[in-house]
Parts: C-alpha cells; structure tokens; sequence
C-alpha cells in the first residue's frame, strides 16, 4: 500500500515566540495546536489522531492529550529526535489511510533557551543511564552536537575536499531568506568572511555554521482527502514518505560522510514518482551547515561529494540559485524549536506550496516540495525522514 | 595510568562510565589496563561497543584482548568548553572496528585523520579508567 495521495495537510502553525520565559511547555503544545485548527478551519473536537515525540512532557502521548482535551482513536509517539515531526506525517498518512483516523494533530514545542542553564557548553549532561547500551562507551567523552557534527564535516572535508567556505554559502544563503522573516531571530544578510571569522566552536564548524537556540513550536494537521476538499485551504498532498535509522552499525565500515538519507530519499521519491530533478523547493534539516551539505547529496540533488560546489555562489538563495532552501531562514537563523526543527521543515514547505511564503522568497509556481529530517546526531545514531508534497 | 594534571593545567574530568551487566568485564578488565573487544563465534566479525549477541548475526559472541592499535578516522576538537578545549573522535581498530573516544596527551591542533594511535586508560570522577587513544 502506498500513501501516495491518501492524506493531506490541513493546518500548520508556527509559533512566533522565540523566548518562552512566561510560558509552560504543555501551554506552548497547545497554542500550536490552536493555531494550526485555524489556519486549517477545524476545531479540536475535529482531532481524532496525534502524534508528539520526546519533547511533549508527560508519558508518551498521553499526558498532552489529557492536557489539551483529545478524544483520540490513533496516537504515535515515535520519536526520532528533530526529524520526528516530518515521520509523523508519513506515519499520519499511514493511519488516515488505514482509516484509524481522518484528523491528526502534531506537536512540537519546548524552552531550551529559557531553560538552559548558565546558557552554555554543548556537552550532555552527566552519563546517561546505565541501560542504555551505548551510554558507558560513549556518553563519557563529551560529545555533543557541535563536535559530533565536526566529526563528519571533518571527514567529508578529508574525502571530498570540501571547504569551510562551501559550508558557509549555505549559512548565507539563510540568512537572505531569513533577512524577510519578522519572527527569525538573526536577519542580518552574513557573508562567508562573516562565517569564517565567527569562533570557531568545534573543527571544522564555526558559531555561524551552528543553528540557533530558540524557545516555541509549531503543529501540523494532516487529514483525509474527503476532509481536505471541505476545507477552505489550498490542497498540499502527500505524495511520497519514508524514514531510517542510521547509527555506527557496530564499528564496522564506518562512514560518517553519508546521512540516512540515503535510504530514506529513493523510496521515497519512488512512492512520489517523481525525481530531485522535479523539486521546486526543498525544506533540509540545518542544524548545522553540514547537515545540509550531506542531506542534499544524499537526497540525490546533486552528487556524492559534490555538494560543496552544489551549495556554492547562492545556489540554494531563492530567486537566485537551482534549488530554494529554508525559505523562512531555517534553523540557522529563524528559528530551532526546542532543538528540534522538523516541524518547521513541513511547515515551510507548505507555506510554499500555498503560495504563502513571504513575497520575497516565495518560489513562483511552487507545486512539488521536498521536507527532510535528520534528528539525533550526525555522528553517532541519527533518524532520517523524507516528506515529498504537492500542490494539487 | 596516565597522569593528565601533569600536561595541563585544566583538563576536562572523564565522568565515570555507566556500567551494567553486559559491560562489566570489559570495565574489570579496564581496571588492570586490558583493553578488550568482542568477537562472534559464529561469523567472527569483530564489533564495538560490546555486545552479548553479534550486531550482524546475532550469534554468541566472546571477549578477546586487543592491542587498542588504529588509525584517526575522524576528529573534532571542541573549543567552546570551559574546561579547555579536548578531542573526541572514531579510531578505526586494526581488527576492524571503529571506536568513539578521546584523544589525548598530545598537540591537539596537530591531529590528522589517518594518524596511527595507540589506547591508554585515563582515570574518571569515581569510575574505572576509559580507553582513550594518542599517537604514537
């Protein structure tokens, strides 16, 4: 069975609040998920699926769906770090068309920046408990994003000859769309000397190659095709999905210059039908510039080892280069919601086939969109989603 | 035992390691300076971390004592800490298997992918000694 046309993407919403000092996390869940029933036209009795990961306190899905009220006939709470918001909808699809729901509500939000404390150090605390398997052999030596991250820009650096200059186009290309974004938290236009010069914070990656941390969330509603055409939205349809695991596969041929992608993108183009060539616009993981740099490559955009020059002279600008990307500024300058930037991936993807992205980056007869997820990390184990969408 | 006070004036402190039944020889073994690895007795694939059953089998698998002799797959020193900057990174094992881990007692800006180290343990807050890797 495939997904292929089954479901629909209703609603999304994108909290605007990047500081979330006066707010609780359980509170910012469900103003995401009111926001999204508006802007699909739905209320809450309306939501009968829902779908929330690691970030949504309490036990699983439970405790939010208590919260918020759902009477609920599906719930999924897979969770795969940031990629698990672009998941659930392929997961969502799924349920509407086995027809255990026609409603499903996902949420993300969380504070890390208002809760963070002392507001530094990217280390994890502590070691993580003993059960976990990999906990006493890794947890142990400090990794965290940043130089998990470093590890394998290093590498493909090492491999493909990729450039730290290449890394930062992708930064800048950010920052052009992030420059039309009210609610991004950085909108100055950098430059790649402006990336260069930042601190260094963990080889081969600078400060400018890092996302933010920012407070908020997002929601999407994902409904049946019945649903959908009732609605008074354009019709943003699901076309293709698939997802993966990758990790270091117990030491043996470890390759640190691929992602999950590269299982995760040809099937589900395949679902699609559709080739990267056909992509309008592409939503791409950025937690870092070399998770865009290594997704793209593995999405098949351009080929291995040749994402450097892909992303190069403004190639991934909207209005500039071959292929639109984080049109809304993306996580490396709008906004990365309690870590977690999934949501805001299908979120810009949709606002784009909606023809409601800001003016100035909105790419013009956008009817095919791509959303990719990597969350964990990069390094270590990370899970991989692919979302492919499409105007109808 | 390496003495890491001796060669700077901060270093970052190793937490102890989480440990539970599956690990623990290779923690008892940590503590007399015995670097050990698993191996399948079915397929003989080596793999790391350790485990009871083979990650590509799932055959039995056994303890065996390694050399902890490799080359530098990957690095990246992390220079936003408050305790001095430090290397984590992959050692490719001569046996096969790739290991995350720190390096240490050397010139950190001089770390090269491919470089060929050598596993020392370094002590930890309360716990047994780390395997960690340096040139040689």
């Amino acid at each position: 069975m495939s997904i292929k046309g089954k479901a629909y993407i209703g609603g999304v919403f994108e909290h605007p609040i990047r500081l979330a000092t006066d707010q609780s996390t359980a509170q910012l869940h469900a103003e995401c998920a009111k926001g999204a029933l508006e802007d699909a036209g739905l209320t809450k009795d309306d939501i009968d699926g829902y779908f929330c990961a690691g970030d949504a306190p309490g036990f699983g899905a439970m405790s939010m769906a208590d919260y918020m009220g759902l009477k609920l006939r599906h719930m999924d709470s897979t969770e795969t770090g940031g990629s698990s918001y672009v998941l659930h909808v392929g997961h969502a699809a799924e349920a509407i068309a086995a027809g255990k729901c026609s409603v499903a509500l996902i949420t993300l939000a969380g504070r890390p920046r208002s809760m963070r404390p002392g507001g530094g150090g990217g280390g994890r605390p502590g070691a993580a408990p003993s059960d976990v398997p990999e906990a006493g052999f890794e947890s142990i030596y400090g990794g965290s994003t940043h130089n998990t991250y470093g590890m394998c820009a290093m590498r493909h650096m090492y491999e493909y000859g990729t450039t730290s200059e290449q890394l930062a186009w992708i930064k800048v290309a950010a920052s052009h769309h992030a420059q039309w974004n009210e609610h991004a938290m950085l909108r100055d236009v950098v430059t790649v000397e402006d990336v260069l010069n930042s601190p260094l914070i963990a080889d081969p990656l600078h400060r400018l190659d890092c996302c933010v941390v920012s407070d908020g969330g997002g929601a999407v509603i994902v409904v049946s095709p019945e649903i959908a055409k009732s609605l008074k939205r354009p019709l943003v349809k699901v076309i293709g999905s698939a997802e993966a695991p990758k990790g270091p596969n117990g030491g043996r041929n470890l390759d640190l210059t691929f992602s999950g992608a590269a299982w995760t993108g040809p099937p589900a183009f395949a679902e699609a039908g559709i080739t990267p060539q056909d992509i309008k616009y592409a939503s791409i993981y950025d937690s870092f510039t070399i998770t865009v740099l290594m997704q793209l490559e593995d999405l098949g955009f351009c080929k291995k080892g040749e994402g450097g020059k892909f992303v190069a002279d403004g190639n991934l600008i909207s209005g500039v280069g071959k292929l639109p990307f984080n049109t809304d500024g993306g996580g490396l300058c709008n906004n990365h919601p309690t870590n977690r930037g999934g949501i805001t991936k299908v979120i810009e993807a949709v606002r784009q086939l909606r023809g409601e992205a800001h003016p100035k980056v909105q790419v013009p007869g956008c009817d095919l969109a791509l959303a990719h997820g990597t969350g964990g990390s990069l390094g270590t184990r990370h899970g991989a989603a692919t979302l492919i969408m499409e105007r109808e | 035992m390496t003495d890491t006070t001796a060669t700077a004036p901060q270093v970052r402190k190793i937490p102890a390691p989480a440990i539970n039944n599956e690990s623990k020889p290779f923690w008892e073994a940590a503590k007399e300076g015995r670097f050990l690895i698993k191996r399948c007795v079915a397929c003989n694939e080596p793999h790391w971390y350790p485990r009871v059953l083979c990650p590509f089998c799932f055959g039995e698998t056994k303890w065996e004592e390694s050399p902890g002799e490799g080359v530098i797959y990957t690095y990246s020193v992390m220079h936003r800490t408050p305790t001095g900057p430090y290397a984590i990174g992959y050692v490719t094992l001569n046996e096969g298997p790739a290991v995350l881990t720190n390096f240490v007692d050397c010139d950190l800006s001089a770390l090269k992918i491919g470089q060929k180290v050598k596993v020392k343990f370094q002590e930890t807050e309360g716990g047994p000694p780390v395997p960690v890797f340096s040139p040689v």
